[in-house]
């Protein structure tokens, strides 16, 4: 069998001086997909930083398809794996063609400029998240959502194995939900990429994901299948507020009580 | 969608700029000289009256080149180090470290090549100063970079004028001239030309790096950018530039903001184009400058520092009122 695309062994992360996790064990295979979830400020952004080998952690390692991050260099690391920041800004003017490039910087050597064919793999992925024909707009002049479908097609165009999302869905509207989902799940299911996302939503979790990890906020964490961790039981305890869980059509919901 | 052929025409239209800059500042002056004495002269074959003109004007178009290319350089990449379009090279205190040593060696009536010297330290002392101060526990982020140069800056701005106000008159004027920026009293040209050479040269392999560190910290580092060297690098290399055109000319204001600006408005944001197309206009506007500041009011000078700023301020005001929101 291969190396996991992604591996943590022992791993501990603290931000200010808080506990994330301690001692976590993490594998994902290609194809995989798992859900983080937790309260705010659980530390949740933090731990995929430290998964994508962007911040180092208190102890333990991380391994990205078989290779420790800390001894990876930065433009290794950036073809192997993905990541999607919460916040985007943009001090100075850029287009959205432009923007999309920037993901392939880790492909290019020093002196290279982008090609036809980057220019074509950057149109494509514009293209999947809904934002073709905007190509020469600035990107100051886009919405909050189209911003967020930028940030990914810019990832798309990094074309890595392993994607990293930090809070995917925000500020997006439902259809568009959907459709990153699709997509992150058709990555997985026909070019056996692994998806670690950040979701604030356990329905999606439970209906997009395989695995789902769950951050307590003071050291502890949960690992397990979707069926199995998603419960009304272990979801009331993770947010601290009674869920109830309704099942139709094979697709699991919580409300609220 | 950037391109080798768009650069290469933008900079190439930039280069026919420059050169018509120089031609410009070789004829204008109170001495006229037709065009085929000096082209004579430069070829190493002329009489008396073009050797005089290249002999005195040549070098000091030279030496504004250099300070206005580095000056515009420093000042693309501060806007990148510190992520904000509104910063320059003197943002984080260089100059006025430059103008403590360069006031304290005319102060004590100090020959010029020990104001260029004392002016060169200050600006190192300032720039290891503030480097130390904002990196001290690691963190070393943009605001706290921007901050302690400001404090840096400010504080030299009060010994400047503590010198200033205890100097006598005789010596209040070069220092004044020295203060605005002045092509007039620059020692050699070819430090300075050989510094932005330099500085070019080691600034361009990391174009690209650049166009991602605006964008973001981590988003540069997740796409394959060693963020903290290439910050290291381009802080000694904005701050070293900056200080060799100030040791040569002063601190000429505003080339090294609105430049950049100006560049990025009609150019765009890849620094592979920008950098360049920065340094030959940054060059050219000053080489105009200083043409002018020697000739409006001649036999009189200009500090060229003046007109720099009288022509920057309403394009940045400009500039300012057209920012994004």
């Amino acid at each position: 069998m291969s190396a996991p695309l992604l591996e943590a062994r022992q791993l501990s992360v603290e931000i200010g001086g808080k506990t994330v996790v301690d001692r976590m064990n993490l594998s994902l295979q290609p194809g995989e997909r798992l859900a983080i979830l937790g309260r705010n400020g659980a530390g949740k952004s933090t731990l995929l930083s430290t998964l994508a080998g962007l911040r180092p952690p208190q102890a333990g390692a991380v391994l990205l398809d078989g290779e420790d991050c800390a001894l990876l260099a930065p433009r290794q690391a950036a073809l192997r794996r993905a990541w999607l920041g919460q916040f985007q800004n943009d001090p100075f003017g850029s287009t959205v063609l432009e923007t999309a490039l920037t993901g392939r910087h880790p492909h290019l050597g020093r002196w290279d400029w982008e090609s036809k064919h980057d220019a074509e793999l950057a149109r494509k992925a514009l293209q999947a998240v809904g934002l073709d024909g905007m190509e020469t707009r600035q990107v100051h002049t886009l919405s909050g959502g189209e911003r967020q479908r930028l940030s990914i097609a810019t990832l798309l165009t990094q074309a890595a194995m392993l994607y990293l999302l930090d809070e995917p869905l925000s500020h997006l509207d439902l259809n568009h939900q959907m459709a990153v989902l699709e997509l992150f799940a058709g990555a997985a299911r026909d070019c056996g990429a692994a998806v670690v996302m950040v979701l604030h939503d356990p329905a999606l979790a439970h209906r997009f994901c395989d695995r789902a990890l769950l951050v307590y906020g003071d050291g502890r964490c949960a690992q397990g299948t979707v069926d199995d961790i998603l419960t009304a039981e272990t979801l009331s305890e993770l947010y601290g507020y009674g869920l109830r869980q309704i099942e139709d059509r094979g697709h699991r919901c919580f409300i609220p009580e | 969608m950037p391109t080798r052929r768009r650069a290469f025409l933008i900079l190439a239209s930039l280069c026919l700029l420059a050169l018509a800059s120089f031609a410009l500042a070789l004829t204008a002056g109170s001495l006229q000289v037709a065009p085929a004495d000096i082209l004579a002269s430069l070829a190493g074959r002329g009489d008396g009256s073009g050797d005089v003109v290249v002999q005195l004007r040549l070098p000091r178009a030279l030496a504004g080149f250099a300070c206005g290319g580095l000056l515009a350089l420093a000042g693309a990449l501060m806007q990148v180090l510190l992520r904000n379009p509104l910063a320059d090279p003197y943002v984080l205190g260089i100059s006025g470290g430059a103008g403590v040593g360069a006031m304290f060696a005319m102060l004590f009536g100090l020959p010029l090549l020990a104001i260029d010297g004392l002016a060169f330290a200050g600006a190192l002392g300032a720039m290891f100063i503030v480097f130390g101060l904002a990196h001290g526990d690691g963190s070393w982020t943009q605001t706290r970079l921007l901050l302690t140069g400001v404090i840096v800056a400010a504080g030299c701005g009060a010994l400047i004028a503590l010198m200033l106000s205890i100097a006598d008159e005789r010596k209040l004027h070069g220092m004044l001239f020295w203060l605005m920026g002045d092509l007039g009293q620059t020692y050699d040209w070819w430090p300075a030309l050989l510094a932005l050479v330099v500085a070019l040269l080691c600034a361009m392999p990391f174009a690209r790096e650049l166009n991602l560190l605006s964008r973001g910290l981590m988003q540069a580092q997740a796409l394959g950018v060693a963020v903290d060297r290439l910050r290291y690098t381009i802080y000694l290399l904005a701050s070293l530039a900056t200080a060799a055109s100030v040791t040569t000319a002063g601190s000429i204001g505003f080339v090294g903001l609105v430049i950049p600006h100006l560049v990025r408005l009609a150019t765009g944001n890849d620094q592979r184009l920008l950098l360049p197309a920065s340094v030959l206009a940054g060059g050219s506007l000053l080489v105009l400058a200083d043409t002018a500041a020697r000739t409006v009011i001649a036999p009189m000078q200009l500090p060229v520092g003046v007109l720099t700023a009288l022509i920057g301020v309403p394009v940045f005001l400009f500039l300012l009122s057209r920012q994004p929101k």
